[in-house]
Parts: structure tokens; C-alpha cells; sequence
């Protein structure tokens, strides 16, 4: 991976840090989940910069940056599946769900497709309980996912594109 | 009566003469809506604030419907179905006001939709999808017609007149699930627009904030009234919010903060969710009064960012409330300020703990600390800090308007008021329920939750999510109370009940626990940090197949088992925090309750729930099969053999019992034991 920003890259960067108050510690969450909205995850190379608006060294943003789930220091796919993996999802067999996302995309959890299409996560509890076991793609709630009925709901998303 | 339009709110001014402002602030503005106007009389005005109260009431000249819009509904084919009414509505050339509640709390009815026409009561119609939507603007609203066969019940409303044919229809509060609960929490939930401030404010709402300022006391008689109440603290712990505030409230030290806890983490729970995406400003209110009462003028809200809807109505909230000068600099003239943000988490479960949330709220890893020193000595940025989870909020609007005597008459005696429950789980009737404290969890899990989903036996529940534990058929006696469920081995947790039929094996579930747990592990001390790997590691190998096992592995195994328990308290004993302290407790519980579980996991090798797949074998009933090949080209391991229409046949010696078979198995002819 470079070191360098592109010019592009900075630019963007700068907009995003622009309405945040510098030096203040406690606006480093914050500024992250904006970086990451923008880029879809947090590239390395931002790092650095945002400490230094921050006021923190980069390897303490580092640290924040790999200690909450959220955060991504990896490209994700087109479309991010979310496997919820809370109680009431795992009574209801969620677990075999989770395999059968994963046998469907080749990849395991955290981990995205070659063709960079799809990104599979899994989520502690997305709280929604009562249409369980629950599967987001891109945001989208699909309730009372069957294993079976895993291809189908991927192929929507598929030909969407 | 006219028809307030949405532009005209209650709480605007009803002509010139009122110079409330959140510059110019005006001690009456509140009274002033609910009963106003109070600084001049003038027929137009009185006729006016009249006109908006009753909209803000639901008092209207058109039709109304409302739409659950909250997470759940929206998940559940909501956002289907607005768009294809709406343009019905427009083919029938309807005047019709829809409004986008939040989630009453009947998930397993969910999406749910109500109408109210003006005069009559709300009916209320479950599982609406965009045909049966159809049908109500058709039958109902166009025909006028009472669509008896689809509603569920109907809700009383001001307005309704005695003869309203939909009176023949079963009142909702009827309903065996809503009969037994007492809401106080959830009273809003579901019937007001959570982004309407003075939907809240003409039922009440913020009258306990005009009374505490009213008595000009700073806030010693909330503190009193709390104290009186009992009130206990809803995030898990049970601590007396009262002692906590007065504890604050001693300190000397400026400026003070209060924090609501909305990192609701623990699987399986949504009560927090709900409430702020259906009533936040009973959220906002009770911090209000918190603040007056330990003295603190600023406020965080610490939500979790997979809130995205409830984050977005919290902001909202927060904006009207600074424009009509209710949050900020000296409220009401009263001198008091309160500054509340919304700070959102980024996914730590360890965020839950008081301190690993300062941490977060601070901008650092959401690790905990040792206490003492208490948040409420030293806190956020070494300031005293008090922190309350957001039901605890909720009840001190209700405490402060009908006294704390009044809260303390519901519930037992050492654990007062009512509890919200997110039922979830293999049971009928899942979803939000606020039952008083306590009402047995066989009430609840029966008589409120309906029972056991397709009739199967009751097998646990398990309450209090990852720190909480399983409880038995044995123990559905023990009381909802923090401190029978403390003795029974669980705990009150955050309101998280999840409900297991005999499917589910409980050595199964204390794994899933202790792998959250695992992952959820901040990692600070080393109790935790590899105590619960080595527990997960146990586990793990208690459900493992047996086939590729050496001698030594098998040594490990048994030897292992031993250790658990030993493992188990040191953690216990030894964490630094709430996580680690109690993250044995689902192992430990399941251990006490179903032990013979574990025994013939690891000595007879079986799982009797059928859940441990890689214990079972897989085989094919030959009469039941009807030779589709279905599973055979579904199987990973190329385990399974047989022509078209001819019985398969499962290799045991290559198969690795995923399961595949039996779940595309469409005529259930695979067999696992």
C-alpha cells in the first residue's frame, strides 16, 4: 500500500475534517466514522493525517481504529450482507445461515468476494427479533431467512448491478 | 375546530403578545400549552391553542393513519407498503393525514397499521401487506364499512363518539398480551409521532420538567421524589438511581455530566431501541431532570451506531428542543442549563460498562478501568459523571409527575415499578412488554407471551443476555426482580428474554455466549482476556466429533471438564469488570440446570436437542425418500449416493455432518440422531 495521499484522496479528506474542531481527542470516533462513510472504510494512509487534526499520535488512532468493530481498515465489496448472530437469531438457527451465506459468497465472515462484489459480516444483534434470523444487505432487512432461500436473495442483489 | 395544519405547532406562539424565546424564555411556556394562555386572555388565542391541542391530540377533521415505522416494522414489509397506499389514497382522491409511529410493541404482528377517522376510535389492523392495505382504503375508509375480519381491536380515543360502530370490535388493551402489562415506559410508544414535540407535550409530556422548575429547589424535590420511588437502575446492575444521583449531587467539584447509556449490546434485547425511536422525549425529559438534580449541565447520549433510526430522532428531538429553548442556556428562566449531545458508538459491546463508555465518549478504546475512583467522583474527563441507561430515564417524567409513592406501589419490595421485556425466541407472541416488577416468568413467558411457538415443550429462558443465565421449567416460578433472579443465577440484565424449546441445547448456547463474550473481550486483564478463550476452547471441544480423536485430545477433553467450573469463579472472582465478572454466568447456569446435558455430551457423545450437528449422524429414511438427488448434489463431501428416484444412501466415513441434507431435504426424509 502507499505511504503517499493522492492528491485526490487529500482533498477529500480535508472537507471531511474541515467542520471538525482540531485538537480536540474526543471528536477522533467521530472523524473516523466520517472518513469511513465517505471511503467505505478507513484507508491507511488517512491515518496519519487525521491524528494530526486530532492532536493524537497515529498509532493511537490505530488503536481506536482497530479496538471498535465498525471500523474497516480494508476496501469492502459492492454490497455488505450482514449475518445478525444475536440470541434470538442464533435459537432460530442463525449459525447455519451464516454458513450457508458463506458457502453461497466463498468467503468466510470479514472477508469480501474476489470479484469484489460482496462483503460478508456478521452483527451482534441488529434488534430486530421478532423476524428472526435476520440477513441485511446494504441495509435492507430480509427477516425469517431460510438456508435455502440464500441464493435467491443474494441473485436480486447480483442483478442489480 | 379547524384543522391545525403540520406547519402550526402547539408550541408556537399563539400571537405576538407570547415572547417566549430561547433568548427571551418565559417560566409559564409550558403550563402555558397545556393549559394557556396564561399572560392575557383573548378568546382567538384560547381558541386557538384549543384548536392546535386537540391536533396534537389526534382530534381531527380527516382521517388518520398511522404507520409503524419503526426498525422492526420497516424490516418486517412496512416500507412496501406506504408507497402502494399512498397512491391508492390519491386514486380515491382521500384527504388523508398519515403520521409514521414508532413500534407499539406487538412485533409478532408487525406490520402494523391503524386508522382513526375523526369521531371514532383507532382501529388497529396486524400483518398488513400491500393487499391488505388496499383492502382497508377500500372497505373501510371509501365504503365506510367496519372491516371486522381484518382488525385486531381498536384503542379508545377523546374524541370517539359512544356510538361508534367499531365499538363492536374487541378493545386492544384486551388482547391476552397487552391485559397483563402496566405501561408506563412504553405509554407513548406506538401512538405519537416521536418527532412531534407537542404530541408529547398536549399528553402530559414536560410537565414534570415545568413542576421540578416550579419549585425552584434545584432539583431537590426530584431527587426526594426518585428516592421515594426506588426506582433501580434498568441497564443491568440494579443500583438505586436515587443514591446515585445524590452521590453526584454531593460532589463538589464543576461542571457535572450525565450520561444516558444507549449502547444497548446485549443480543437479543431491543428495549432501548424502541423507546427512543417511539417516545424519545421521555428519554430526554428524564435526563432533564437528572441533570437538575445532580447539578450537571451538559449530556451525552451514547447510542449504538446500528441505531441509525433512533439516532436520527434523538437529533431531531434535540433540535426542536433547543429551538423552543428547552435545552440550553437557563431553561425557562430558571437559570438551570442542560447541553445534551448524541454521541454515537462504533460497535464495542464493552461500551455497555460505565467506564469503557467515558473512555469511548473521550475519543479512546472503550476500555474499562478499576473503580474505585466512581464515575461519580471522577468521571468524564475526571469530572463527576453520573450515567443511567435510557429506561432508568424514562421512568423519572412518570415518577416526578404522580410521586415516587406512587411509582413504589407497583412491584415487590425491594425491586419497584415495571420492567420493559424484549420476548424473543421460540415464543407466540414475541416482542416489547412492560409487565410489573414482580409478575412470575411463567406469567410472563405463558400469559403474556402466549407460549411455546408451534406448541413444542418448554425447554429455558434464557434472561439477562451473555451476563445473565438459563433458567428451567423448574425455576418459571422465580419472581421478575432483580433479586430473585440474582438468587435463581441469573440476573435482570438489561431486559433481554429469550425463549428456548426443546431444540435448543443449552451446551450449544453457553458456547454462542462464551464466543461473544471472546469477541467482545476489551482484552485489559487477563482473566477475561484468555480465561473466556480457554472456556470457548472447552466447549468447543466438548461438541466436537470424536472420530479423528487421539488418546491424548480425549485426556484433554475430560480433564478439561473438570476444570471448567474452577475456571469459571476465577474469572469470575478475578475480572476487572462487569463483562468479565459475569461472563461465566451462561456457562455456570447451564451447568446448574442441565448438567445431564453436558454428561451426555461428553460421555455418551450425543446431543439430545439435535443441535450439535457435528455429534449427529446423518441418515436417510428409505420411505420418505423420494430419490430427487436434491441433497446428494447439495452435499459438500460427495458423502451421499444414489440414482433418480431411488433411496440415497449417506457415507458415514466421508460424511462431515454438516447438514446440508436435511435442511434442501423437502420431503424431511433425512434423519439426524
Amino acid at each position: 500500500m502507499s505511504t503517499q495521499l493522492c492528491s485526490c484522496t487529500q482533498e477529500k479528506l480535508r472537507e471531511i475534517l474541515a467542520p471538525f474542531p482540531a485538537g480536540r481527542r474526543e471528536m477522533l470516533i467521530p472523524v473516523l466514522q466520517a472518513v469511513q462513510e465517505t471511503f467505505g472504510y478507513l484507508p491507511e494512509v488517512t491515518l496519519d493525517t487525521i491524528g494530526a487534526h486530532i492532536g493524537v499520535s497515529p498509532a493511537k488512532v490505530y488503536g481506536v481504529a482497530t479496538f471498535y468493530n465498525q471500523f474497516r481498515l480494508q476496501p469492502v465489496g459492492k454490497h455488505i450482507v450482514r449475518v445478525c448472530r444475536g440470541t434470538a437469531c442464533h435459537v432460530r438457527g442463525s449459525k447455519l445461515l451464516l454458513d450457508a451465506v458463506g458457502d453461497a459468497l466463498g468467503v468466510k465472515p470479514g472477508e469480501t468476494t474476489p470479484d469484489g462484489a460482496f462483503t460478508l459480516e456478521t452483527v451482534a444483534c441488529l434488534g430486530a427479533c421478532s423476524i428472526a434470523p435476520v440477513v441485511t444487505v446494504d441495509g435492507n432487512f430480509h427477516g425469517a431467512v431460510q438456508t435455502r432461500g440464500v441464493g435467491k436473495m443474494l441473485d436480486t442483489y447480483r442483478e442489480k448491478e | 375546530m379547524t384543522t391545525a395544519t403540520t406547519a402550526i405547532s402547539l408550541m408556537d406562539a399563539c400571537c405576538s403578545r407570547c415572547t417566549h424565546s430561547p433568548q427571551t424564555p418565559c417560566a409559564q411556556y409550558l403550563d402555558c400549552r397545556a393549559h394557556g394562555p396564561l399572560c392575557h386572555t383573548d378568546p382567538a388565542c384560547t381558541a386557538a391553542l384549543n384548536a392546535r391541542r386537540d391536533a396534537a391530540m389526534h382530534i381531527a377533521t380527516r382521517p388518520i393513519i398511522y404507520v409503524g415505522a419503526g426498525t422492526c416494522g420497516l424490516a418486517a414489509g412496512m416500507d412496501q407498503v406506504i408507497p402502494a397506499m399512498q397512491k391508492a389514497l390519491t386514486e380515491h382522491g382521500l384527504d388523508v393525514m398519515v403520521k409514521e409511529v414508532g413500534c407499539f410493541g406487538l412485533c409478532h404482528r408487525e406490520p402494523m397499521l391503524d386508522v382513526k377517522k375523526p369521531g371514532r376510535p383507532r382501529v388497529c389492523f396486524d400483518h398488513v401487506d400491500v393487499k391488505k392495505a388496499l383492502a382497508i382504503v377500500t372497505r373501510y375508509l371509501v365504503n365506510d364499512e367496519v372491516p371486522a375480519d381484518l382488525s385486531m381491536g381498536i384503542i379508545a380515543t377523546p374524541d370517539a363518539a359512544p356510538d361508534s360502530p367499531e365499538f363492536a370490535l374487541p378493545n386492544l388493551y384486551d388482547l391476552p398480551v397487552l391485559v397483563r402489562q402496566r405501561r408506563i415506559v412504553l405509554q407513548n410508544c406506538g401512538l405519537i409521532d416521536p418527532d412531534a414535540l407537542d404530541e408529547y407535550v398536549a399528553r402530559g409530556g414536560y410537565g414534570a420538567l415545568a413542576k421540578a422548575l416550579a419549585a425552584g429547589d434545584n432539583g431537590e424535590m426530584v431527587l426526594n421524589e426518585v428516592l421515594k420511588a426506588g426506582l433501580r437502575g434498568r441497564g443491568g446492575g440494579g443500583f438505586p438511581t436515587g443514591r446515585k444521583w445524590q452521590l453526584t449531587r454531593a460532589q463538589q467539584n464543576t461542571p457535572k455530566y450525565l450520561v444516558c447509556n444507549a449502547d444497548e449490546g446485549d443480543p437479543g434485547a431491543f428495549m432501548d431501541r424502541s423507546v427512543l425511536e417511539g417516545d424519545p422525549h421521555r428519554v430526554i425529559e428524564g435526563m432533564l431532570l437528572g441533570a437538575l438534580a445532580i447539578g450537571a449541565d451538559h449530556g451525552y447520549i451514547y447510542c449504538r451506531a446500528e441505531y441509525p433510526l433512533a439516532i436520527k430522532r434523538l437529533l431531531h428531538s434535540i433540535e426542536e428542543l433547543e429551538g423552543r429553548g428547552l435545552l440550553g442556556d437557563n431553561i425557562l428562566g430558571s437559570g438551570f442549563s442542560f447541553h445534551l449531545k448524541v454521541k454515537q458508538g462504533a460497535g464495542a459491546f464493552v461500551c455497555g460498562e460505565e467506564t469503557a463508555l467515558l473512555a469511548s465518549i473521550e475519543g479512546k478504546r472503550g476500555m474499562p478501568r478499576v473503580r474505585p475512583p466512581y464515575p461519580a467522583q471522577s468521571g468524564l474527563w475526571g469530572q463527576p459523571t453520573c450515567i443511567n441507561n435510557v429506561e432508568t430515564f424514562a421512568n423519572v417524567a412518570a415518577i416526578v409527575d404522580h410521586g415516587g409513592a406512587a411509582f413504589a406501589s407497583v412491584g415487590t419490595e425491594r425491586s419497584k415499578g415495571t420492567k420493559v421485556f424484549a420476548l424473543t425466541g421460540t415464543i407466540k407472541l414475541g416482542g416489547l412488554v412492560e409487565v410489573p416488577m414482580g409478575m412470575t416468568l411463567r406469567e410472563v413467558v405463558f400469559d403474556v407471551g402466549g407460549g411455546i411457538l408451534d406448541d413444542r415443550p418448554f425447554k429455558a429462558v434464557q434472561i439477562g443476555g451473555p451476563s445473565g443465565g438459563c433458567l428451567p421449567t423448574a425455576m418459571l416460578d422465580t419472581l421478575v426482580d432483580y433479586d430473585s433472579l440474582i438468587a435463581a443465577g441469573a440476573m435482570m440484565g438489561s431486559g433481554g428474554l429469550v425463549v428456548m424449546d426443546d431444540k435448543t441445547c443449552m451446551v450449544d448456547l453457553a458456547r454462542f455466549f462464551m464466543e461473544f463474550i471472546r469477541n467482545e473481550s476489551c482484552g485489559k486483564c487477563i482473566p477475561c482476556r484468555e480465561g473466556t478463550t480457554r472456556m470457548l476452547e472447552i466447549l468447543e471441544r466438548i461438541v466436537r466429533p470424536y472420530r479423528d480423536e487421539d488418546t491424548e485430545a480425549t485426556l484433554q477433553r475430560f480433564k478439561s471438564v473438570i476444570m471448567l467450573e474452577e475456571l469459571a469463579q476465577v474469572i469470575r472472582d478475578t475480572s476487572l469488570c462487569g463483562l468479565g465478572q459475569t461472563a461465566p454466568n451462561p456457562v455456570l447456569s447451564t451447568l446448574r440446570y442441565f448438567r445431564d446435558e453436558y454428561e451426555k455430551h461428553v460421555f455418551e457423545r450425543t446431543c439430545p436437542a439435535g443441535a450439535c450437528r457435528s455429534l449427529l449422524t446423518f441418515t436417510v429414511n428409505a420411505e420418505k425418500c423420494k430419490g430427487c438427488t436434491l441433497c446428494a448434489r447439495n452435499c459438500p463431501a460427495g458423502a451421499i449416493w444414489g440414482a433418480s428416484k431411488q433411496t440415497h444412501v449417506i457415507d458415514q466415513a466421508k460424511c462431515v455432518h454438516c447438514g446440508v441434507c436435511m435442511d434442501v431435504c423437502r420431503f424431511d426424509a433425512v434423519l439426524a440422531q
